[in-house]
């Protein structure tokens, strides 16, 4: 299963690398293209054009870089900010776990829509900002999480029983607690992308990223928005929709894959 | 409190010299906890006093049980033995020398093994990696023949009894049966040539079946390499099969120590007696069972501190003594009743200065 | 009549990595008033007969057999009459009492509802009864209305054991009830099912691995090994007269106070208990055995009559055995 999930990622990035090679850049200029409008699939344009003429494959193809690099990207910056205050709040306690859980609780109830427009147009619309935007607002789960796995962790006899043989607290998390959250960071990890790749949509959409580029969210934005449910014209939203739900699901079964590999418990059976 | 076994006497093997190790007048609190709800309401918490002042030492080459009911403080006491909590006071010395700041070179020599042999070994690690974790903590292996980590492992296991070891070094504990599983996490403690074991509850989530023969691996390194063993145990079968020494706790102090056959056939303390009782013997249908719950550390009653629930001040036998008034206000400490037999009772005192005829009623049966 | 009577009970767990055999054909008789203890390892199929008694197995598992509880076959019952065996007509204790209760019920309401899901009593009826099932068990009637977190664990297995006799089943099954408690707490919890059992004449399943606690409490007592019952017979009688050598080993393993041959000597049984899928050959004990011979790892033995009082032993070495099995001492 993991297998599968990996092909599906590398076939996505593999098109995404090579999109400039397998469809011209001129498919997504409104004003180059020349194409019927809200065509349903046809020898010329496999799965259909827009509003504007546009084919939806190449949108999708040309959607798929913007979006797994975003989805990528952020999920990085979440992961490393979330299992690092993460792991030590649960593991230092006290005074340091509760100052940083206070921290994380603010960034948890802080609209992070506001936050995300106050941290772009200080940064200027970019994808980085988009990047950065996602990865600042979406770590606060991860680090609830992993805190919540280390504090049980760390009252294995396990653990303790390195501490009694005279192990470092270095020794303890690198060989005892970060290969046992390992787990919950990589099923952290799958949820993040996925809303990573819809939160790049929805801040597109306000103009926060760069509106020139299509993304899969931005695609199924705009079908939205020009109403392709009601127009009949289903082509516009299922490539990119299922686009996402593909590279979700390829994560998922990765996450599960890598707990098979790195869990001997179940590696055996 | 009185010092406990300080003098030497020739008759216990190996009292002339420094003890191994060596616990003084140590003392652990926990700070109560409280809910939202009482916190509000202006209820002050409390603190429980696991350990309250315990003197302890462990000789070269013996077998000392610390024994108690759950609750009692045993646990806590092996624990700040090993500096895994922090005592509030008192100190515990390593052949003679006081524990400083930096625990390593003493985290080497004095090794613990633990209840739950399944939780102590990380399921994600191999059981060589788990042999050898010491080792690589503490840079043992100088990599000459004889010494390379890989033979340290193998002899720590066989020693350990899994023969031949190689063919347990790349297995997982979940491969591993339940017995098997403790004497890895003995084999762990043995790579690093330790001088003292300090064993919590080592056998009780075990088998019966498989209990003695555990024991009976400790018992060897003893005898084969005058290892140390402080055995925290509710089990006083169990400290009556390998036991030289046996301490009783009750509420974070001990109540009476002294040597095995001693303790456990001609009981001083009512306590000692009382657990005495509860351990299952046939035909012992109608034995007299403690009434009430496990004592709570966060109120601890004035006098002595088992006078609550004592049956020999229920009985009235105290009265007759009259030392029930002392029993209720007095608190007290050991006092060496018998040679090497320490106890902290007013009655036993009274009945051991009568005379060393001990009367029936002392003795177990 | 028996209140319990297995017979020729086999069960076999079904899983990924094939069958498991956990009980490989045992007879059970339990009398009115009587306690039988069912003692062994982990692993050795106690805990599975308990749950096959009140066919709490998993889907799939496959029984073979016969149990018959107050003249009824227990593996024949469907629906209703199932769900109504369980607890009026056997219950259960288990080990895991700090778990078992719902902590955010009061335990006067857990207790009431195995007798209003019965239909034994009413609301109000119930919660008469459910007083004096505490009082019973050792609880001031006042705890009703408590939350299990305000009571201790051996108060909670108090209320299980509560639990156990709300419908007045006429057998109760102890699966390793006092396992998890504390010694002192261990001696006040069997002191109230043994004054119970007693009082009320109760058929009771005693199952642990503890033999001494089993020696208590138990009249007759079944050892099993690798799925079978290896011997059994009066408790006083196999405790101190062992004809198996396995339960010679465990009953080795409980040394008694003041005896001077226990001291320096744990004894225990050497290897460990064998896995249910790979049962060695013949006699399943004879690779741990210390008085094996040649014909253990081909003959299987039965249980023969091992002396007075309907004793039995699934050993070789009893008298007649090799000439009832057929086998001949090369």
């Amino acid at each position: 299963m993991g297998m599968i999930g990996l092909y599906i990622l590398i076939i996505f990035t593999a098109i995404a690398i090579f999109a400039p090679l397998i469809a011209s850049s001129r498919g997504l200029d409104p004003t180059l293209v020349n194409g019927p409008i809200l065509a349903g699939p046809s020898l010329h344009y496999p799965l259909g054009t827009d509003d504007l003429g546009r084919s939806i494959l190449t949108m999708t193809i040309w959607g798929s870089r913007i979006s797994l690099l975003v989805g990528f990207m952020a999920t990085i910056i979440t992961m490393v900010i979330g299992s690092l205050i993460g792991i030590v709040a649960g593991y230092r306690g006290t005074w340091m776990d509760a100052a940083l859980m206070r921290v994380t609780d603010w960034f948890l109830v802080i609209p992070w829509l506001a936050l995300a427009i106050v941290l772009a147009s200080i940064l200027g619309p970019s994808l980085i900002t988009i990047i950065v935007v996602i990865g600042v607002t979406s770590w606060p789960s991860t680090a609830r999480v992993v805190r919540a796995q280390v504090l049980t962790l760390k009252e294995r006899p396990y653990v303790e029983r390195a501490r009694a043989l005279g192990a470092s607290d270095w020794h303890l998390i690198t060989r005892h607690i970060l290969p046992n959250v390992f787990p919950v960071i990589f099923a952290n990890t799958i949820l993040v992308v996925a809303i990573a790749i819809l939160s790049e949509t929805t801040l597109s959409f306000l103009g926060l990223g760069d509106p020139l580029r299509a993304s899969w969210g931005s695609i199924l934005e705009a079908a939205y928005d020009a109403g392709a449910t009601s127009l009949g014209a289903w082509w516009w939203l299922v490539a990119p929709g299922l686009a996402i739900v593909l590279v979700v699901l390829a994560f998922t079964m990765c996450g599960y894959a890598l707990d098979d590999i790195l869990n001997p418990r179940i590696r055996e059976r | 409190m009185s010092d406990v076994d300080v003098q030497p006497s020739e008759r216990q093997p190996g009292s002339d010299q420094v003890p191994v190790l060596e616990v003084r007048d140590l003392e652990v609190n926990f700070a109560g906890r409280l809910g939202l709800l009482s916190g509000l309401i202006g209820r002050k918490s409390r603190d429980a006093r696991a350990v309250d002042g315990v003197d302890l030492t462990l000789r070269r080459g013996e077998v000392l049980a610390l024994a108690g009911e759950s609750g009692c403080g045993k646990t806590t006491t092996a624990r700040a033995i090993m500096g895994l909590i922090q005592p509030d006071a008192g100190q515990i010395l390593f052949e003679g020398k006081r524990l400083g700041r930096d625990l390593r070179s003493y985290r080497r020599r004095v090794q613990m093994v633990f209840q739950d042999p399944t939780g102590s070994l990380n399921p994600r690690q191999t059981i060589y990696e788990i042999v050898a974790e010491g080792l690589r903590i503490h840079n043992v292996s100088t990599g000459e023949p004889g010494h390379t980590e890989e033979e340290l492992v193998s002899r720590a296991l066989s020693r350990a009894g899994m023969r031949p070891p190689e063919r347990f070094f790349l297995l997982y504990p979940h491969e591993l049966s339940g017995g098997q599983r403790q004497r890895v996490v003995i084999a762990g403690a043995l790579a690093l040539d330790p001088e003292v074991i300090v064993a919590d509850e080592p056998v009780s989530n075990l088998d019966a079946s498989v209990r003695g023969e555990i024991l009976r691996l400790l018992l060897q390194l003893r005898d084969t390499l005058q290892i140390s063993i402080l055995i925290v145990t509710h089990d006083l079968g169990l400290a009556w099969t390998v036991a030289d020494r046996v301490a009783v706790m009750y509420l974070g102090r001990i109540v009476e120590i002294g040597p095995a056959e001693q303790v456990l056939t001609r009981p001083m303390h009512p306590y000692t007696r009382a657990l005495l009782d509860v351990v299952p013997e046939a035909g012992g249908v109608d034995r007299p069972v403690l009434a009430g719950e496990p004592p709570d550390p966060t109120n601890i009653p004035p006098g002595c501190r088992f006078h609550p629930r004592c049956p020999a001040l229920a009985s009235g036998e105290s009265a007759r003594a009259a030392v029930d008034g002392a029993c209720r206000t007095e608190d007290l400490g050991l006092d060496e009743l018998r040679p090497q037999h320490f106890a902290a009772c007013h009655l036993a005192s009274v009945v051991a200065s009568e005379g060393d005829r001990a009367p029936a009623t002392t003795d177990r049966a | 009549m028996s209140v319990l009577s297995a017979r020729d009970l086999h069960v076999t767990y079904r899983t990924q990595g094939g069958d498991v055999p956990a009980v490989r054909g045992v007879d059970l008789e339990i009398e009115r008033g009587q306690v039988l203890g069912l003692a062994g390892e982990s692993g050795c199929g106690k805990s599975t007969i308990a749950a096959a008694l009140l066919r709490l197995l998993p889907r799939g598992t496959r029984v073979t057999g016969q149990i018959v509880l107050d003249g009824e076959d227990v593996l024949k019952m469907q629906g209703r009459r199932l769900r109504a065996v369980r607890w009026t007509g056997a219950s259960i204790v288990f080990q895991g009492a700090m778990h078992a209760l719902n902590p955010v019920r009061r335990i006067g309401d857990q207790i009431a509802e195995a007798l209003t899901i019965h239909a034994v009593a009413r609301e109000r009826e119930a919660r008469v009864r459910v007083g004096q099932l505490l009082e019973q068990v050792g609880l001031p009637p006042r705890r009703i209305d408590d939350y299990p977190h305000e009571l201790s664990g051996g108060q909670k297995q108090r209320v299980m054991i509560a639990m156990a006799l709300a419908c007045s089943p006429s057998l109760v099954i102890a699966d390793e009830p006092t396992t998890a408690l504390d010694v002192m707490v261990q001696a006040q919890v069997l002191s109230v099912l043994k004054e119970l059992q007693r009082d009320l004449g109760l058929a009771m399943l005693f199952i642990t691995h503890d033999l001494s606690v089993l020696v208590e409490v138990s009249d007759k007592l079944a050892v099993m090994y690798a799925g079978k019952i290896v011997e059994d017979g009066p408790t006083n009688d196999v405790f101190f007269d062992p004809k198996h050598p396995y339960t010679k080993a465990l009953a080795a393993a409980f040394p008694q106070i003041g005896d001077a041959r226990f001291r320096g000597h744990p004894s225990g049984l050497g290897g460990d208990p064998p896995d249910p899928q790979q049962i060695p050959s013949g006699c399943p004990f004879h690779p741990r055995c210390d008085f094996a011979f040649d014909a253990c790892p081909t003959l299987v033995p039965d249980l023969y009559p091992a002396g007075e009082n309907g004793r039995r032993a699934a050993c070789l070495l009893v008298e007649g055995a090799l000439a009832a099995s057929g086998g001949v001492r090369r």
